[in-house]
């Protein structure tokens, strides 16, 4: 790797350690080596646990329980004893019990962050401003839901999907289960969700949290595990519909498991997302926006800006000011507030970043990545930028789900569309110009479930969330997401009926 | 004086807006419920449907970028061009089986479920789309838009009204369609592409097959090009007893996947079509929602 110091002005500020207390996680306390279901604690059926590790330490975090065939019977049929129940209470009430926990997990906030960068690696500075608020706020938006459902626009009363089974990534552990719970639990729905085998501990937490919360029991059910445990889930005939946030290869085996059962199914996988830089965008702004869409959690994100398609004129000042920017990111520590770039999620996935990156120097690119130390235990890779990459190069086509940015750069409107569409995937593009007629018009062309003009990676609960293409089908937040946990009272044949999700 | 012989009309299919024959030069015998002959259809082959799929990939941005009001008023062209030959399509209902009185109703549900869709277009958008109140300063909205190419097994029964209603609802947004007609009645749908052919519809939008379900069917159902597919027509398919009718739908929604192709499963029971669509379900069930940002300042 070519690696050299930049002299481009950049400030080169000292910071003292600033760690946050890793006391509050309580990580010798709580339901370790435990399944939830049912409202108790319970051992997998045959004993089994796994280990949890810190990806920045690599230190042993906890043993959790591994959930076999007949502990995923256990989860789905506790789900289905506490469906009529839960589906039945009035819509206000249901509404109460989210409240109570989207203001739980706020009280709660600090300690789910803390735990949340142990187990992820991601910095505390995201976990305590983004993930953790913003799952909360997801909770708080769906409970308004539950009492309201007759204006999801399905028509008056629609039925709850019924037991959903819900396969999370690793990427925002605590945010994709508040995705999962929070349209779930509003709908009328219960839910057995598996958190990813790496990032499990603060799915367990939040099944702590409903305990404390009163939350009818069997009504969110948490079963850790691996592949196995998750494929289990999804093929089980008591599971109504799949929610599943991962890959676009795990997504088809699921999909294709679901064929001929009638069983609902939203999929929420992989992309390679194409921000457009032109060059009379606010470049300073622009550059915190490919900063943002490309590093924000070590690019371990479906909607990454990962492929930055720079107009033909700008693309050396682009590069310059992002590589001076770059030099300025804190690498380290997780749990130090001071860190921008936390650890890589695990040696699997460390491996996968490395083996592409070097795929693409392999294949022309030319390597850059600041004069940044990494530590020497834990799993961590620089932040890097691939210039001269080529559309066929590997790194500009497949998803890498690190901190790797490959640049390319365009001519015109035109070609930058057919470049940022030239992909399998469907997921999010973003747009850097002055231009609103030039946003629009691209908007419309852009083949991805989100654009992001002017900005970068914002989400909320109120605005769906979803892929096209190979990216996947259905939506999260909103009302529209909504609907993937929703029947209409009559579903008579005339109407589309099951399968997918709008 | 002899009495006077009337020529008969070639059943071609209906692909990229011209009428070829299949490409394999295979035709199959339609014949009505009685046996009656009634007349050589093309059977279309597999290399058939991988050109009809080229065809509506060719044509769908186009369809795409027409504006609603364009497409709702081709919609209604179709309706007027369907109205206009009244007489053609009852005669071939009555040929497949139905009685004068349910051909007549059949056709005259037919218009009207076009001219509903027609309105549809410029409408959908509002219902199901939204400015979304995001916790900060930007300017957020969710619009549906098609998801391009859409192939649907026809329903069986309902050779006519069945036929619109699976096929207007995924042009109402912007898809084009390649659909394979119903296998023993498809004489409406062939004088469906004649009306198809002058009524504004640009070639490609809406390709159409005649032949063997299950020869055609998984071709559609694992062609990567393919983003949506409507099962609807399995339903009420001639049984396994005919041999080389026997259709696998869990064979078809599996091959679906390695596409991540947006599938419609085959109903229980082929729907009532005589009845009013729930509202825009399937016009939705053919729509992606597209979410845009962008900061609000000075």
């Amino acid at each position: 790797m070519s690696r050299y110091p930049i002299e481009l002005g950049a400030p080169a500020w000292d910071y003292a350690p600033a760690p946050e207390s890793r006391a509050v996680a309580r990580l010798d306390v709580g339901m370790q080596g435990r399944l939830h279901i049912g409202g108790e604690w319970v051992d997998a059926a045959d004993g089994a646990t796994f280990a949890t590790h810190s990806p920045a330490t690599e230190e042993h975090l906890a043993d959790v329980a591994l959930a076999g065939a007949v502990d995923v019977d256990r989860a789905v049929a506790a789900a289905r004893a506490a469906l009529p129940a839960w589906s039945a209470l009035p819509g206000a009430e249901r509404a109460k019990h989210l409240f109570r926990l989207a203001r739980m997990l706020q009280e709660r906030a600090r300690e789910f962050a803390v735990l949340e960068t142990l187990d992820n690696g991601k910095p505390i500075r995201e976990t305590r401003d983004f993930d953790v608020p913003t799952a909360a706020a997801h909770l708080f938006h769906h409970a308004g839901w539950a009492d309201k459902l007759d204006w999801a626009g399905l028509g008056a009363s629609p039925r709850p999907v019924g037991v959903v089974g819900a396969i999370i990534p690793w990427n925002f552990p605590l945010l994709m289960l508040a995705w999962k719970v929070a349209p779930a639990l509003a709908s009328g729905s219960t839910i057995v969700l598996k958190p990813a085998e790496t990032t499990p501990l603060t799915a367990l937490r939040f099944a702590e949290l409903c305990q404390q919360a009163d939350l009818p029991p069997g009504v969110v059910n948490v079963i850790t595990g691996a592949g196995a445990t998750g494929a289990a889930l999804v093929r089980h005939p008591g599971i109504d519909k799949v929610a599943f946030t991962g890959s676009t290869a795990v997504g088809k085996d699921i999909q294709r498991a679901l064929a001929g059962t009638g069983r609902r199914l939203t999929l929420e996988l992989g992309g390679k997302a194409a921000n457009i830089v032109f060059a009379d965008a606010a470049i300073d702004q622009a550059i915190e926006g490919i900063v943002d869409g490309i590093f924000f959690n070590q690019g371990h994100v479906c909607c990454a800006g990962s492929r930055l398609l720079v107009e033909e004129p700008v693309h050396d000042l682009v590069v310059e000011r992002l590589k001076r920017r770059l030099a300025t990111l804190r690498l380290g520590d997780p749990l130090d507030k001071n860190t921008d770039v936390g650890a890589i999620n695990s040696a699997a996935q460390l491996g996968r970043i490395t083996a592409l990156a070097d795929a693409g120097e392999a294949e022309g690119a030319e390597r850059w990545s600041p004069d940044c130390a990494l530590p020497e235990r834990g799993h961590w890779f620089p932040p890097t930028i691939f210039t001269g990459v080529s559309q066929s190069s590997r790194i500009a086509q497949e998803e890498i789900f690190g901190p790797v940015l490959s640049v390319l750069t365009f001519r015109t409107p035109e070609e930058a569309v057919t470049k940022a569409n030239n992909t399998p995937y469907g997921l999010s593009a973003g747009i850097w110009t002055e231009k609103g007629s030039r946003i629009l018009w691209l908007a419309d062309r852009l083949r991805a479930g989100v654009v992001w003009a002017n900005t970068f990676n914002r989400f909320d609960p109120s605005s769906p969330f979803g892929g096209m293409k190979d990216s996947g089908f259905g939506r999260e937040g909103g009302r529209q997401g909504l609907l993937a946990y929703l029947e209409a009272a009559s579903n008579d044949a005339t109407g589309a009926g099951g399968g997918i999700d709008g | 004086m002899a009495e006077r012989i009337p020529v008969l009309r070639t059943a071609k299919l209906f692909i990229g807006g011209a009428f070829p024959r299949s490409e394999s030069g295979r035709t199959f015998e339609v014949v009505a419920p009685d046996g009656t002959f009634l007349a050589n259809a093309a059977l279309a082959s597999r290399k058939d449907v991988r050109d009809a799929v080229v065809a509506a990939r060719s044509a769908q941005p186009g369809w795409a970028g027409a504006t609603a009001f364009n497409r709702g008023q081709v919609l209604h062209r179709i309706a007027e061009l369907v109205e206009g030959r009244r007489g053609q399509f009852i005669d071939e209902l009555r040929a497949h089986g139905a009685d004068e009185h349910a051909a007549a109703h059949e056709v005259d549900a037919t218009v009207d479920r076009l001219i509903w869709y027609a309105g549809w277009t410029d409408k959908f958008a509002q219902v199901a789309g939204s400015v979304n109140p995001v916790a900060g300063p930007f300017f957020n909205v969710s619009v549906p838009e098609p998801i391009g190419v859409v192939a649907i097994i026809a329903p069986q029964a309902s050779a006519l009204l069945g036929l619109v209603s699976v096929v207007a609802p995924a042009l109402v947004a912007g898809n084009t369609v390649v659909v394979v007609a119903s296998q023993q009645r498809p004489l409406p749908a062939v004088s469906l592409t004649e009306v198809l052919a002058t009524s504004d519809v640009p070639g490609g939008v809406v390709n159409v097959l005649t032949g063997q379900v299950a020869e055609l069917a998984p071709t559609l159902a694992g062609h990567l090009d393919v983003d949506g597919l409507d099962l609807t027509g399995l339903t009420g398919l001639p049984g396994a007893s005919d041999a080389g009718t026997d259709v696998d739908a869990t064979a078809l929604e599996a091959a679906a996947a390695e596409g991540v192709t947006r599938v419609l499963a085959a109903p229980s029971v082929e729907p009532d079509f005589l009845r009013t669509p729930r509202g825009i379900e399937r016009i939705m069930t053919w729509c992606d929602i597209k979410t845009v940002w962008h900061p609000k300042g000075t």
